[in-house]
Protein backbone atom coordinates (compact mmCIF):
# COMPACT_ATOMS: atom_id res chain seq x y z
CA UNK A 1 0.00 0.00 0.00
CA UNK A 2 1.43 3.51 -0.81
CA UNK A 3 0.37 7.70 -0.54
CA UNK A 4 1.50 9.48 -3.11
CA UNK A 5 2.98 13.00 -2.34
CA UNK A 6 1.32 15.27 -4.81
CA UNK A 7 1.99 18.46 -3.22
CA UNK A 8 4.53 19.01 0.24
CA UNK A 9 2.67 21.36 2.25
CA UNK A 10 5.28 23.84 4.13
CA UNK A 11 7.30 21.39 6.61
CA UNK A 12 5.91 17.75 6.36
CA UNK A 13 7.92 14.56 8.05
CA UNK A 14 7.50 11.44 9.06
CA UNK A 15 7.24 11.35 12.95
CA UNK A 16 7.00 9.01 15.60
CA UNK A 17 7.92 8.99 19.68
CA UNK A 18 11.69 9.71 18.83
CA UNK A 19 14.61 7.95 19.77
CA UNK A 20 15.07 8.36 23.41
CA UNK A 21 18.66 7.12 25.43
CA UNK A 22 21.26 8.46 22.63
CA UNK A 23 21.82 11.56 24.48
CA UNK A 24 25.50 10.63 25.29
CA UNK A 25 26.15 10.58 21.13
CA UNK A 26 24.74 13.79 20.84
CA UNK A 27 21.23 12.82 19.45
CA UNK A 28 17.88 14.30 20.98
CA UNK A 29 14.97 12.15 21.30
CA UNK A 30 13.61 14.32 18.68
CA UNK A 31 9.78 12.39 17.44
CA UNK A 32 6.49 13.99 17.04
CA UNK A 33 6.59 17.53 18.96
CA UNK A 34 3.19 17.36 19.91
CA UNK A 35 3.13 13.47 21.07
CA UNK A 36 -0.23 13.60 22.42
CA UNK A 37 -2.22 14.53 19.17
CA UNK A 38 0.69 11.87 17.80
CA UNK A 39 -0.43 8.88 20.08
CA UNK A 40 -4.55 10.14 19.49
CA UNK A 41 -4.25 9.83 15.88
CA UNK A 42 -2.79 6.48 16.18
CA UNK A 43 -5.39 5.05 18.17
CA UNK A 44 -8.39 6.88 15.98
CA UNK A 45 -7.02 4.32 13.36
CA UNK A 46 -5.90 1.57 15.59
CA UNK A 47 -2.19 1.71 15.61
CA UNK A 48 -0.01 1.61 18.50
CA UNK A 49 0.55 4.66 20.00
CA UNK A 50 4.13 4.88 18.00
CA UNK A 51 3.33 4.42 14.88
CA UNK A 52 5.16 6.58 12.47
CA UNK A 53 2.56 8.95 11.05
CA UNK A 54 2.94 12.40 9.12
CA UNK A 55 3.61 15.97 11.25
CA UNK A 56 2.09 18.40 8.97
CA UNK A 57 3.48 22.27 10.01
CA UNK A 58 1.38 25.19 9.12
CA UNK A 59 -0.14 23.93 5.86
CA UNK A 60 -0.77 20.63 4.75
CA UNK A 61 0.47 18.31 1.79
CA UNK A 62 -2.11 16.96 -1.14
CA UNK A 63 -1.76 13.07 -1.05
CA UNK A 64 -3.09 10.51 -3.10
CA UNK A 65 -3.95 7.27 -2.07
CA UNK A 66 -2.78 4.22 -4.07
CA UNK A 67 -4.91 1.79 -2.00
CA UNK A 68 -7.46 1.82 0.23
CA UNK A 69 -6.32 3.39 3.74
CA UNK A 70 -7.87 4.32 6.95
CA UNK A 71 -6.55 7.84 8.07
CA UNK A 72 -7.12 10.11 11.30
CA UNK A 73 -6.12 13.84 11.49
CA UNK A 74 -5.21 15.24 14.83
CA UNK A 75 -3.65 19.07 16.50
CA UNK A 76 -3.68 21.98 14.93
CA UNK A 77 -7.29 22.57 12.92
CA UNK A 78 -6.16 22.41 9.99
CA UNK A 79 -9.34 22.05 7.22
CA UNK A 80 -8.62 18.86 5.20
CA UNK A 81 -10.82 17.57 1.84
CA UNK A 82 -10.99 14.04 0.50
CA UNK A 83 -11.64 14.41 -3.14
CA UNK A 84 -13.45 18.00 -2.55
CA UNK A 85 -15.75 16.92 0.56
CA UNK A 86 -14.76 18.22 3.91
CA UNK A 87 -13.28 15.64 6.08
CA UNK A 88 -13.49 15.23 9.55
CA UNK A 89 -11.03 16.27 12.39
CA UNK A 90 -10.35 13.78 15.29
CA UNK A 91 -11.64 10.66 13.87
CA UNK A 92 -11.29 7.69 11.51
CA UNK A 93 -12.16 8.41 7.70
CA UNK A 94 -11.54 5.82 4.96
CA UNK A 95 -9.51 7.48 1.97
CA UNK A 96 -10.78 5.19 -1.23
CA UNK A 97 -8.09 4.28 -3.23
CA UNK A 98 -7.15 7.14 -6.44
CA UNK A 99 -8.54 9.77 -4.30
CA UNK A 100 -7.03 12.91 -3.31
CA UNK A 101 -6.34 14.21 0.32
CA UNK A 102 -5.96 17.77 0.41
CA UNK A 103 -5.02 19.14 4.23
CA UNK A 104 -4.71 23.05 3.99
CA UNK A 105 -3.71 25.65 7.08
CA UNK A 106 -6.07 27.06 9.55
CA UNK A 107 -7.09 29.74 11.92
CA UNK A 108 -4.79 28.60 14.65
CA UNK A 109 -2.12 26.13 15.87
CA UNK A 110 1.16 24.66 14.54
CA UNK A 111 0.97 21.23 13.77
CA UNK A 112 -1.38 18.54 12.84
CA UNK A 113 -1.09 14.96 12.44
CA UNK A 114 -2.09 12.48 9.90
CA UNK A 115 -2.03 9.03 10.93
CA UNK A 116 -2.33 5.95 8.32
CA UNK A 117 -3.54 3.21 9.28
CA UNK A 118 -0.23 0.62 9.29
CA UNK A 119 1.54 3.26 9.89
CA UNK A 120 3.99 5.36 7.70
CA UNK A 121 6.60 2.45 6.75
CA UNK A 122 9.95 3.87 6.81
CA UNK A 123 13.16 1.76 7.60
CA UNK A 124 14.07 2.01 11.22
CA UNK A 125 16.79 4.33 12.15
CA UNK A 126 18.37 4.62 15.60
CA UNK A 127 15.85 2.98 17.26
CA UNK A 128 13.14 4.86 15.43
CA UNK A 129 11.71 6.02 12.67
CA UNK A 130 11.33 9.46 13.31
CA UNK A 131 12.90 12.18 10.76
CA UNK A 132 15.91 13.84 12.40
CA UNK A 133 15.88 16.97 10.04
CA UNK A 134 19.23 17.96 10.93
CA UNK A 135 21.02 14.99 11.27
CA UNK A 136 19.66 14.10 7.55
CA UNK A 137 18.59 10.50 8.77
CA UNK A 138 15.35 9.19 9.75
CA UNK A 139 12.30 9.07 8.25
CA UNK A 140 11.48 9.95 4.52
CA UNK A 141 14.89 10.09 3.30
CA UNK A 142 16.10 11.91 6.17
CA UNK A 143 13.99 14.82 5.31
CA UNK A 144 10.70 16.47 4.85
CA UNK A 145 8.65 15.46 1.92
CA UNK A 146 8.59 16.72 -1.69
CA UNK A 147 6.27 16.47 -4.37
CA UNK A 148 6.65 12.81 -6.20
CA UNK A 149 7.30 10.89 -3.03
CA UNK A 150 5.64 7.74 -2.30
CA UNK A 151 5.00 6.92 0.87
CA UNK A 152 5.12 2.67 1.94
CA UNK A 153 1.92 1.77 4.18
CA UNK A 154 2.48 -1.05 6.72
CA UNK A 155 -0.53 -3.64 6.91
CA UNK A 156 -4.10 -2.08 8.55
CA UNK A 157 -4.54 -3.35 12.15
CA UNK A 158 -8.39 -3.68 13.40
CA UNK A 159 -9.81 -0.39 13.79
CA UNK A 160 -10.69 1.25 16.94
CA UNK A 161 -13.64 0.90 18.65
CA UNK A 162 -14.49 3.69 19.16
CA UNK A 163 -12.84 5.73 16.01
CA UNK A 164 -13.77 9.63 16.91
CA UNK A 165 -13.61 11.11 19.78
CA UNK A 166 -12.66 14.84 20.52
CA UNK A 167 -9.55 15.64 22.75
CA UNK A 168 -8.95 15.62 25.84
CA UNK A 169 -9.10 19.52 27.30
CA UNK A 170 -5.75 20.88 27.35
CA UNK A 171 -4.54 23.81 28.93
CA UNK A 172 -5.51 27.90 28.54
CA UNK A 173 -3.41 30.63 28.69
CA UNK A 174 0.33 30.60 29.96
CA UNK A 175 2.04 27.54 30.00
CA UNK A 176 3.41 26.65 33.39
CA UNK A 177 7.13 26.13 34.02
CA UNK A 178 9.23 25.39 37.16
CA UNK A 179 12.40 27.58 37.62
CA UNK A 180 16.04 26.85 36.47
CA UNK A 181 19.27 26.85 37.41
CA UNK A 182 19.84 30.71 35.59
CA UNK A 183 16.18 32.03 37.45
CA UNK A 184 18.13 33.33 40.99
CA UNK A 185 21.01 35.24 38.62
CA UNK A 186 18.29 37.17 37.21
CA UNK A 187 17.07 40.48 38.81
CA UNK A 188 13.75 40.65 40.41
CA UNK A 189 12.12 42.67 37.38
CA UNK A 190 13.33 40.56 35.04
CA UNK A 191 11.91 37.58 36.52
CA UNK A 192 8.52 39.51 36.86
CA UNK A 193 8.85 40.90 32.82
CA UNK A 194 9.44 36.96 32.04
CA UNK A 195 6.12 35.96 33.66
CA UNK A 196 4.34 39.29 33.23
CA UNK A 197 4.87 39.66 29.27
CA UNK A 198 2.70 38.16 26.34
CA UNK A 199 5.87 37.24 23.93
CA UNK A 200 5.40 36.90 20.31
CA UNK A 201 6.19 34.05 19.11
CA UNK A 202 9.00 34.78 15.96
CA UNK A 203 9.19 33.50 12.67
CA UNK A 204 12.64 32.13 12.99
CA UNK A 205 11.08 28.90 15.38
CA UNK A 206 11.38 25.59 13.79
CA UNK A 207 11.08 21.86 15.49
CA UNK A 208 14.81 22.81 17.69
CA UNK A 209 12.89 25.97 19.31
CA UNK A 210 10.83 28.61 19.32
CA UNK A 211 12.13 32.09 19.69
CA UNK A 212 10.17 34.66 21.42
CA UNK A 213 10.21 38.23 20.76
CA UNK A 214 9.72 40.93 23.21
CA UNK A 215 11.55 43.06 25.86
CA UNK A 216 15.22 41.95 26.77
CA UNK A 217 15.33 40.53 30.28
CA UNK A 218 19.38 41.23 30.06
CA UNK A 219 20.86 44.64 30.49
CA UNK A 220 23.87 43.02 29.74
CA UNK A 221 24.90 39.36 28.31
CA UNK A 222 24.99 37.01 31.43
CA UNK A 223 28.33 34.57 31.35
CA UNK A 224 28.85 32.09 29.29
CA UNK A 225 27.99 29.24 30.88
CA UNK A 226 29.45 25.40 30.13
CA UNK A 227 27.54 22.83 27.67
CA UNK A 228 25.41 21.01 30.01
CA UNK A 229 22.16 18.97 29.30
CA UNK A 230 18.94 20.51 27.93
CA UNK A 231 15.17 19.01 27.16
CA UNK A 232 12.09 19.71 25.27
CA UNK A 233 10.47 22.59 27.40
CA UNK A 234 13.67 24.59 28.58
CA UNK A 235 13.96 28.26 28.40
CA UNK A 236 16.96 29.39 27.50
CA UNK A 237 18.03 32.95 27.61
CA UNK A 238 20.66 33.71 24.97
CA UNK A 239 22.30 37.00 25.01
CA UNK A 240 19.51 39.23 23.22
CA UNK A 241 17.61 38.66 26.14
CA UNK A 242 14.84 36.73 24.35
CA UNK A 243 13.86 33.84 25.27
CA UNK A 244 13.93 30.49 23.09
CA UNK A 245 11.67 27.30 24.07
CA UNK A 246 13.57 24.24 23.13
CA UNK A 247 11.32 21.63 21.04
CA UNK A 248 11.48 18.37 20.08
CA UNK A 249 14.82 18.23 17.88
CA UNK A 250 16.65 20.63 20.89
CA UNK A 251 20.31 19.68 20.91
CA UNK A 252 21.53 17.58 23.68
CA UNK A 253 23.53 19.99 25.47
CA UNK A 254 23.32 23.66 25.55
CA UNK A 255 25.54 26.65 27.03
CA UNK A 256 22.99 29.49 27.44
CA UNK A 257 21.69 30.14 30.95
CA UNK A 258 18.60 27.83 31.96
CA UNK A 259 15.27 30.48 32.90
CA UNK A 260 13.03 27.64 33.57
CA UNK A 261 11.70 24.02 31.83
CA UNK A 262 8.27 24.03 30.33
CA UNK A 263 6.26 21.15 32.22
CA UNK A 264 5.69 17.87 30.70
CA UNK A 265 1.89 18.26 30.72
CA UNK A 266 2.28 21.67 28.48
CA UNK A 267 4.83 20.37 26.22
CA UNK A 268 1.58 19.69 23.78
CA UNK A 269 0.67 23.32 23.81
CA UNK A 270 4.07 24.44 23.33
CA UNK A 271 4.53 22.69 20.12
CA UNK A 272 1.21 24.50 18.78
CA UNK A 273 2.46 27.71 19.27
CA UNK A 274 2.39 29.19 15.65
CA UNK A 275 4.07 32.71 14.77
CA UNK A 276 3.22 35.53 15.61
CA UNK A 277 0.86 34.08 18.68
CA UNK A 278 0.88 36.00 21.60
CA UNK A 279 1.84 33.73 24.96
CA UNK A 280 3.07 33.95 28.27
CA UNK A 281 4.50 31.83 30.92
CA UNK A 282 3.27 30.93 34.74
CA UNK A 283 5.25 29.35 37.91
CA UNK A 284 4.51 26.17 39.32
CA UNK A 285 6.32 24.41 41.94
CA UNK A 286 8.07 21.36 41.21
CA UNK A 287 5.75 19.16 43.38
CA UNK A 288 2.93 20.84 41.27
CA UNK A 289 4.42 20.30 38.28
CA UNK A 290 5.32 16.76 38.43
CA UNK A 291 1.60 16.22 39.60
CA UNK A 292 0.13 17.81 36.98
CA UNK A 293 2.23 15.85 34.50
CA UNK A 294 1.39 12.66 35.93
CA UNK A 295 -2.44 13.21 35.92
CA UNK A 296 -2.08 14.45 32.16
CA UNK A 297 -0.39 11.61 31.27
CA UNK A 298 -2.75 9.48 32.94
CA UNK A 299 -6.06 10.83 31.66
CA UNK A 300 -4.30 10.63 27.71
CA UNK A 301 -3.83 6.92 28.54
CA UNK A 302 -7.31 6.10 30.28
CA UNK A 303 -9.09 8.49 26.62
CA UNK A 304 -6.59 6.39 24.61
CA UNK A 305 -7.65 3.07 26.03
CA UNK A 306 -11.56 4.38 25.79
CA UNK A 307 -11.17 4.60 21.96
CA UNK A 308 -8.92 1.43 21.27
CA UNK A 309 -11.57 -0.75 23.26
CA UNK A 310 -14.47 1.17 24.30
CA UNK A 311 -15.92 2.07 27.63
CA UNK A 312 -16.58 -1.30 28.65
CA UNK B 1 17.33 15.51 37.43
CA UNK B 2 21.27 17.27 37.14
CA UNK B 3 24.36 15.44 39.03
CA UNK B 4 27.34 17.91 39.50
CA UNK B 5 31.24 16.54 39.29
CA UNK B 6 32.51 20.11 40.83
CA UNK B 7 33.23 22.99 38.81
CA UNK B 8 36.51 22.00 37.36
CA UNK B 9 35.54 20.53 33.77
CA UNK B 10 38.86 18.60 33.51
CA UNK B 11 39.98 15.23 32.07
CA UNK B 12 39.90 13.79 35.95
CA UNK B 13 36.10 14.82 35.97
CA UNK B 14 35.24 13.97 32.74
CA UNK B 15 36.19 10.39 33.81
CA UNK B 16 34.46 10.58 36.77
CA UNK B 17 31.57 11.40 34.28
CA UNK B 18 32.14 8.61 32.00
CA UNK B 19 32.46 6.45 34.87
CA UNK B 20 28.96 7.62 36.42
CA UNK B 21 27.17 7.37 33.29
CA UNK B 22 28.32 3.59 32.81
CA UNK B 23 27.21 2.76 36.04
CA UNK B 24 23.69 4.37 35.13
CA UNK B 25 23.62 2.33 32.27
CA UNK B 26 24.23 -0.58 33.98
CA UNK B 27 21.67 0.52 37.15
CA UNK B 28 19.46 2.49 35.49
CA UNK B 29 17.48 5.20 38.35
CA UNK B 30 13.78 4.09 38.38
CA UNK B 31 11.95 5.88 35.38
CA UNK B 32 15.22 6.65 33.90
CA UNK B 33 14.94 7.71 30.62
CA UNK B 34 18.22 8.60 29.07
CA UNK B 35 21.83 10.10 30.45
CA UNK B 36 23.46 12.81 28.96
CA UNK B 37 27.02 13.99 30.17
CA UNK B 38 27.93 17.59 29.80
CA UNK B 39 31.10 19.27 30.64
CA UNK B 40 30.73 18.93 34.39
CA UNK B 41 27.05 17.29 34.61
CA UNK B 42 24.99 14.47 34.19
CA UNK B 43 21.65 15.20 33.31
CA UNK B 44 19.16 12.79 33.76
CA UNK B 45 15.59 12.47 31.88
CA UNK B 46 13.06 10.98 33.85
CA UNK B 47 10.11 9.73 33.43
CA UNK B 48 8.06 11.15 36.47
CA UNK B 49 4.91 8.98 36.48
CA UNK B 50 7.16 5.83 37.31
CA UNK B 51 10.65 7.67 39.26
CA UNK B 52 8.33 9.18 42.08
CA UNK B 53 7.92 6.11 45.46
CA UNK B 54 4.18 6.21 46.32
CA UNK B 55 3.92 8.95 48.54
CA UNK B 56 6.26 11.37 47.32
CA UNK B 57 5.52 14.48 45.78
CA UNK B 58 8.17 14.45 43.32
CA UNK B 59 10.83 11.73 42.02
CA UNK B 60 13.79 13.46 43.36
CA UNK B 61 14.01 11.52 47.21
CA UNK B 62 13.82 8.38 45.13
CA UNK B 63 16.38 8.95 42.23
CA UNK B 64 18.54 10.32 45.38
CA UNK B 65 18.86 7.56 47.00
CA UNK B 66 19.20 5.50 43.73
CA UNK B 67 22.18 7.52 42.80
CA UNK B 68 23.47 7.64 46.27
CA UNK B 69 23.48 3.86 46.06
CA UNK B 70 24.85 3.06 42.32
CA UNK B 71 27.28 5.85 42.33
CA UNK B 72 28.83 4.87 45.88
CA UNK B 73 32.58 3.65 45.39
CA UNK B 74 32.74 4.97 42.00
CA UNK B 75 35.81 4.09 40.17
CA UNK B 76 37.70 5.92 37.59
CA UNK B 77 39.20 3.25 36.42
CA UNK B 78 35.98 2.27 34.99
CA UNK B 79 35.42 4.87 32.27
CA UNK B 80 35.88 3.63 29.33
CA UNK B 81 39.19 2.45 27.28
CA UNK B 82 40.33 6.32 25.84
CA UNK B 83 41.98 5.92 22.50
CA UNK B 84 44.22 8.06 20.45
CA UNK B 85 42.93 9.65 17.01
CA UNK B 86 44.46 11.45 14.48
CA UNK B 87 41.93 13.71 12.80
CA UNK B 88 42.63 15.05 9.33
CA UNK B 89 42.00 18.52 8.27
CA UNK B 90 42.74 21.20 6.14
CA UNK B 91 43.68 24.47 7.17
CA UNK B 92 43.66 26.16 4.20
CA UNK B 93 42.38 29.80 3.81
CA UNK B 94 38.94 27.98 2.08
CA UNK B 95 37.91 26.62 5.06
CA UNK B 96 39.04 28.82 7.79
CA UNK B 97 36.86 32.12 6.94
CA UNK B 98 37.77 33.17 11.01
CA UNK B 99 41.46 32.55 10.59
CA UNK B 100 41.93 36.83 9.95
CA UNK B 101 39.53 37.40 13.12
CA UNK B 102 40.78 34.99 15.23
CA UNK B 103 44.60 36.41 14.53
CA UNK B 104 43.32 39.75 15.63
CA UNK B 105 41.74 38.50 18.67
CA UNK B 106 44.45 36.36 20.12
CA UNK B 107 46.93 39.00 18.62
CA UNK B 108 48.61 35.88 17.23
CA UNK B 109 50.04 35.77 13.59
CA UNK B 110 47.51 33.72 11.73
CA UNK B 111 50.09 30.91 10.90
CA UNK B 112 50.53 30.57 14.31
CA UNK B 113 47.05 30.21 15.18
CA UNK B 114 47.57 27.39 12.91
CA UNK B 115 50.75 26.04 14.96
CA UNK B 116 49.16 25.94 18.33
CA UNK B 117 46.05 24.42 16.84
CA UNK B 118 47.62 21.91 15.48
CA UNK B 119 50.28 21.60 18.77
CA UNK B 120 47.07 21.56 21.00
CA UNK B 121 46.67 18.05 22.93
CA UNK B 122 43.26 17.70 22.19
CA UNK B 123 40.72 15.11 24.74
CA UNK B 124 36.84 14.44 23.81
CA UNK B 125 35.01 15.45 27.19
CA UNK B 126 31.66 15.06 25.29
CA UNK B 127 29.73 14.43 22.39
CA UNK B 128 26.39 16.98 22.61
CA UNK B 129 24.73 20.06 20.46
CA UNK B 130 24.69 17.84 17.47
CA UNK B 131 24.59 14.14 15.97
CA UNK B 132 28.24 13.30 17.07
CA UNK B 133 29.33 16.91 17.46
CA UNK B 134 32.74 16.73 19.98
CA UNK B 135 33.51 19.19 23.04
CA UNK B 136 37.25 19.00 22.88
CA UNK B 137 39.63 20.51 25.51
CA UNK B 138 42.82 20.88 25.58
CA UNK B 139 42.90 23.61 23.04
CA UNK B 140 46.09 25.98 23.63
CA UNK B 141 44.98 28.64 26.22
CA UNK B 142 45.74 31.31 23.96
CA UNK B 143 43.48 30.79 21.23
CA UNK B 144 40.65 31.30 24.30
CA UNK B 145 37.91 32.95 22.60
CA UNK B 146 34.02 34.08 22.87
CA UNK B 147 31.48 32.84 20.24
CA UNK B 148 30.97 35.06 17.29
CA UNK B 149 28.83 38.21 18.43
CA UNK B 150 26.55 36.75 15.26
CA UNK B 151 26.08 33.25 14.52
CA UNK B 152 26.43 32.06 10.77
CA UNK B 153 22.97 30.51 9.88
CA UNK B 154 24.93 27.81 7.96
CA UNK B 155 28.35 26.44 8.74
CA UNK B 156 29.12 23.75 6.67
CA UNK B 157 29.79 19.83 7.60
CA UNK B 158 33.10 18.83 8.85
CA UNK B 159 34.05 22.27 9.93
CA UNK B 160 36.66 22.65 12.46
CA UNK B 161 36.12 25.28 14.88
CA UNK B 162 36.81 26.74 18.48
CA UNK B 163 34.68 29.14 20.80
CA UNK B 164 35.09 29.37 25.06
CA UNK B 165 38.36 27.35 25.10
CA UNK B 166 37.20 24.03 23.27
CA UNK B 167 37.51 23.12 20.13
CA UNK B 168 34.60 21.67 17.76
CA UNK B 169 33.83 19.71 14.46
CA UNK B 170 30.31 20.07 12.91
CA UNK B 171 28.82 16.91 11.50
CA UNK B 172 26.32 17.85 9.79
CA UNK B 173 25.73 21.88 8.09
CA UNK B 174 24.07 23.50 10.46
CA UNK B 175 23.52 27.13 12.40
CA UNK B 176 26.81 27.92 14.60
CA UNK B 177 28.65 30.49 16.44
CA UNK B 178 32.05 29.16 16.60
CA UNK B 179 35.20 30.78 14.66
CA UNK B 180 35.92 28.48 11.65
CA UNK B 181 39.22 27.35 11.40
CA UNK B 182 39.58 24.25 9.33
CA UNK B 183 37.69 21.40 7.61
CA UNK B 184 37.79 17.77 7.80
CA UNK B 185 37.12 15.16 5.03
CA UNK B 186 36.47 12.62 7.74
CA UNK B 187 32.30 12.23 8.51
CA UNK B 188 32.15 12.42 12.21
CA UNK B 189 28.23 10.96 12.62
CA UNK B 190 26.93 8.35 10.39
CA UNK B 191 23.41 6.77 11.42
CA UNK B 192 24.32 3.78 9.77
CA UNK B 193 27.69 2.74 11.10
CA UNK B 194 28.01 0.26 13.89
CA UNK B 195 29.29 3.18 16.25
CA UNK B 196 27.54 6.19 14.76
CA UNK B 197 29.88 8.83 16.28
CA UNK B 198 33.37 8.69 14.98
CA UNK B 199 34.86 9.81 18.48
CA UNK B 200 33.79 9.14 22.08
CA UNK B 201 34.37 11.05 25.23
CA UNK B 202 38.13 10.58 26.45
CA UNK B 203 39.26 9.72 23.34
CA UNK B 204 42.42 12.33 23.02
CA UNK B 205 42.90 14.01 19.46
CA UNK B 206 45.93 14.68 17.27
CA UNK B 207 44.77 17.44 14.88
CA UNK B 208 46.92 15.97 11.13
CA UNK B 209 46.88 19.48 8.49
CA UNK B 210 46.57 17.63 5.42
CA UNK B 211 45.82 19.96 1.80
CA UNK B 212 43.39 20.82 -0.31
CA UNK B 213 44.17 17.88 -2.70
CA UNK B 214 44.36 15.60 -0.15
CA UNK B 215 41.44 16.98 1.23
CA UNK B 216 39.37 16.68 -2.00
CA UNK B 217 40.75 12.77 -2.09
CA UNK B 218 39.24 11.79 1.09
CA UNK B 219 35.93 13.61 1.01
CA UNK B 220 35.48 12.63 -2.13
CA UNK B 221 35.60 8.65 -1.17
CA UNK B 222 33.78 9.41 1.50
CA UNK B 223 36.16 8.58 3.95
Amino acid sequence: MTLHVLAPGLLTTVQDLGRPGLGALGVGPGGAADRGALRRANALVGNDDGAAALEITLRGPTLCAGAPLRAALTGAPFEATLDGAVVPRDAAFAVPAGTTLAIGGGPAGCRAYLAIAGGVDVPMVLGARATHLRGGFGGHAGRMLRAGDVLAIGPAPPPARVPASLPPAGPTGPVRCVTGEAWDMLPAAARATFTGTQWRVSPRSDRMGVRLEGPSLLDAPLAERRSEGVLAGTVQLPPDGRPIVLLADHPTTGGYPVLAHVIGADLGALAQWRPGDAVGFTLVPLDEAVRLTVDAERALAAHLHRIRHGDA
Amino acid sequence: MRVSFGDLPDPATRRRLAAAAARLAADPCPGQRDVVPGATTLTIHLDPAVAARAGDATPYAAVHAHLRDALTGLDDASAPAARAIRLPVCLDDAFAPDLADVAAATGLAPDEVRDRLLASPLEVEHLGFLPGFPYLIGLDAALTLPRRATPRPLVPAGSLAIAAGRAGVYPVASPGGWHLLGRTPLRLFDPARAEPALLAPGDRVRLEAIDAAEFARRAGRGA
